[in-house]
């Protein structure tokens, strides 16, 4: 008998058992393997703009304003006569940023906030979580778009505003899921043992907060990509000329009638990236989370 | 447990929340670069004019002091006046907040005539196709840009059918017919977000009734199946869906920003944006606590009547 990698490294077998098997029932749902390469073929799209863009997606030729899609132009082009298609590729990467950067924001400050509130309780936890309530009880769009308005327009400031509206959601996931570990045997086994607070915290609980982690994580990301559409619809995020789905899409509103495929395809693009995380939440939750199953 | 007793412990909890929510709104403003004076005195630098400025806003004085002065106002309703028009916040929250609640009943309205039925039907049908479309529909509700949805039903019914304005807003007391056409789609783009979310809620609820031992015993007596679903199973899966819909409803009234932007509605949305783009930061202010308020009041609602549905709650203590 081989130990595994994990219990080598002292960390509890069973989450690594779990997620092995987590992934080969996740793997067995045709719809969250479609939305599953659908996210792939998205961040592929974003990496690889360059490559892919038929023309320069800035490049403004006015001999072709507002041209519906033909063969030179397969998705159009927009009022300053830029490529719709190349825009739209280059376009994904704010896309991409948006939703990898505010997500790596809340985690990063979240993880350690819901931990040291679980895990110490007292003062502490009643301080941290007040002003989560606080923060979770003005609705995710409105602080991201004060934040934004408060910090100044810009792709960056909107990624720190949306990482912010999002961070008391996990705030409270990692705590909830900290108390429902901090009682279990092998958590008190770890104590019993002599393991330092900090030590079993890290070792011992943070691994088991991952899978309704993951969760949210999809479900975030896909409302952090919508978030960033917004805002740059309303000029807070991606500054123009450089693209952006929702300051496309902004632009689209003042041509409706004469160039409808300047709207269309932007929103498509969200709507589809959006509607595969949500599904590969869907998946992960059933297959993660106990109640689910 | 008494209902005043729940309801006292619940505000207990809400008071502190409401605390750090204007503390959090008030240190906002700390966020913007430069010197709120010489921003607020606008073209001219004139030292005296700041001066005034930093006085009469007591910008001069320390932050726990502005705090307290500026909570002082909030809760008498002084939210001070726009710097655009002058008028003061108060009066712009008063006459655009009517609009904002009239786009939300409209729209949960809508989500609830299209949410409860097909959870119904899907629950039901599980499994089936009927399941699964109705389960992509709401899926998609959810994942749909609010704002995208509204562009699109624009072009459609406003620019290439004729049939719906594009835009505006009429005041039911002016013109009801011309109110409910400009309400109309704005409504259904943010109802079917929330049609979704009711949806998806109503079929586990239902899939829970209609599992349990009392369901059961009504179908071994003969009750007719309808019966069984309509009295006995949605009777009891409603409790979760009335709460929810409390909490929707708030997620509403502030939830509106970008399609009230896309339609040119006059209310708390346009109120907030406008705020922000004139840097009107008085209103942006009010308008985030106005609503933050509005989000946890309805939150205690939906406990309220939760704990009023549920008898296993009153019989604890």
């Amino acid at each position: 008998m081989s130990l595994s990698p994990a219990a080598v490294l002292g960390t509890p077998a069973v989450p690594a058992t779990r997620r092995y098997k987590a992934a080969r029932q996740l793997a067995r749902r045709p719809a969250a393997m479609a939305a599953l390469a659908v996210v792939l073929g998205f961040i592929v799209v974003a990496v690889a703009a360059p490559h892919l863009a038929p023309y320069d997606p800035n490049a403004i030729d006015y001999r072709a304003l507002r041209k519906a899609p033909s063969a030179a132009h397969f998705l159009g082009t927009d009022e300053v006569g830029r490529d719709v298609l190349s825009r739209l590729l280059w376009g994904a990467r704010a896309s991409l940023l948006a939703g990898v950067v505010p997500v790596t924001i809340a985690v990063a400050l979240s993880v350690p906030l819901g931990l040291l509130s679980g895990s110490v309780g007292g003062w502490v936890d009643g301080l941290i979580m007040r002003v989560n309530d606080a923060m979770l009880s003005i609705p995710f769009l409105i602080v991201a778009i004060a934040l934004a308005a408060f910090l100044g327009p810009g792709l960056g400031n909107a990624m720190i505003a949306i990482g912010i509206a999002a961070l008391p959601t996990f705030v409270r996931l990692v705590r909830g899921t900290v108390l429902a570990i901090k009682t279990e045997e092998y958590v008190e086994a770890a104590q019993a043992l002599g393991c330092s607070g900090p030590r079993v915290a890290v070792r011992h609980i943070l691994p088991n907060t991952l899978p309704p982690l993951f969760v949210q994580v999809s479900i975030t990301v896909a409302a952090a990509i919508i978030a960033e559409a917004s805002l740059s619809f309303l000029g807070l995020g991606q500054q123009p000329p450089a693209p952006s789905w929702g300051s496309m899409l902004n632009a689209a509103q003042r041509y409706l009638s004469q160039a409808p495929w300047m709207a269309l395809y932007p929103g498509l693009m969200i709507f589809g990236i959006v509607m595969a995380l949500n599904v590969l939440g869907d998946g992960l939750r059933d297959v993660l989370d106990p109640r689910h199953q | 447990m008494a209902l005043w007793l729940y309801v006292a412990r619940r505000l207990a909890v809400l008071v502190p929340t409401l605390f750090f929510v204007s503390v959090l709104i008030f240190s906002l403003q700390q966020l913007l670069p430069g010197d709120a004076a010489v921003a607020l005195a606008g073209e001219e630098h004139d030292p005296t004019v700041v001066a005034a400025i930093r006085a009469r806003y007591h910008l001069d004085r320390p932050l726990p002091v502005q705090y307290g002065l500026w909570l002082g106002r909030v809760l008498v309703g002084d939210f001070g006046e726009s710097l655009r028009n002058r008028i003061p916040v108060r009066e712009l929250l008063a006459s655009k907040l009517p609009v904002t609640v009239e786009l939300a009943l409209c729209s949960m309205l809508i989500a609830l005539v299209i949410g409860i039925p097909t959870g119904i039907l899907s629950a039901t049908r599980k499994g089936t196709a009927v399941d699964v479309v109705a389960n992509f529909f709401a899926l998609s509700g959810l994942s749909v840009p609010h704002f995208w949805l509204g562009i699109m039903l624009i072009l459609l019914f406003a620019v290439r059918l004729g049939w719906l304005p594009a835009s505006g807003y009429v005041p039911p007391w002016e013109d009801l017919r011309q109110n409910l056409t400009t309400i109309l789609l704005p409504s259904f783009v943010l109802g079917t977000g929330v049609a979704g979310v009711i949806m998806r809620h109503t079929r586990s609820a239902m899939l829970q009734t209609l599992g349990a031992d009392y369901v059961r015993t009504a179908r071994a007596k003969s009750v007719p199946e309808r019966l069984v679903v309509l009295k006995h199973a949605l009777r009891n899966a409603l409790i979760p869906i009335i709460t929810l819909g409390a909490i929707e409803f708030g997620r509403l009234l502030s939830g509106a920003v970008l399609t009230e932007q896309v339609f040119a509605i006059p209310g708390f949305g346009k109120l907030l944006v406008d705020g922000v783009f004139n840097r009107d930061y008085a209103v942006v202010q009010a308008v985030v606590l106005v609503s933050a308020s509005l989000y946890v009041l309805l939150n205690l609602g939906a406990d309220v009547l939760y704990f009023l549905a549920n008898p296993r709650l009153r019989g604890s203590t």
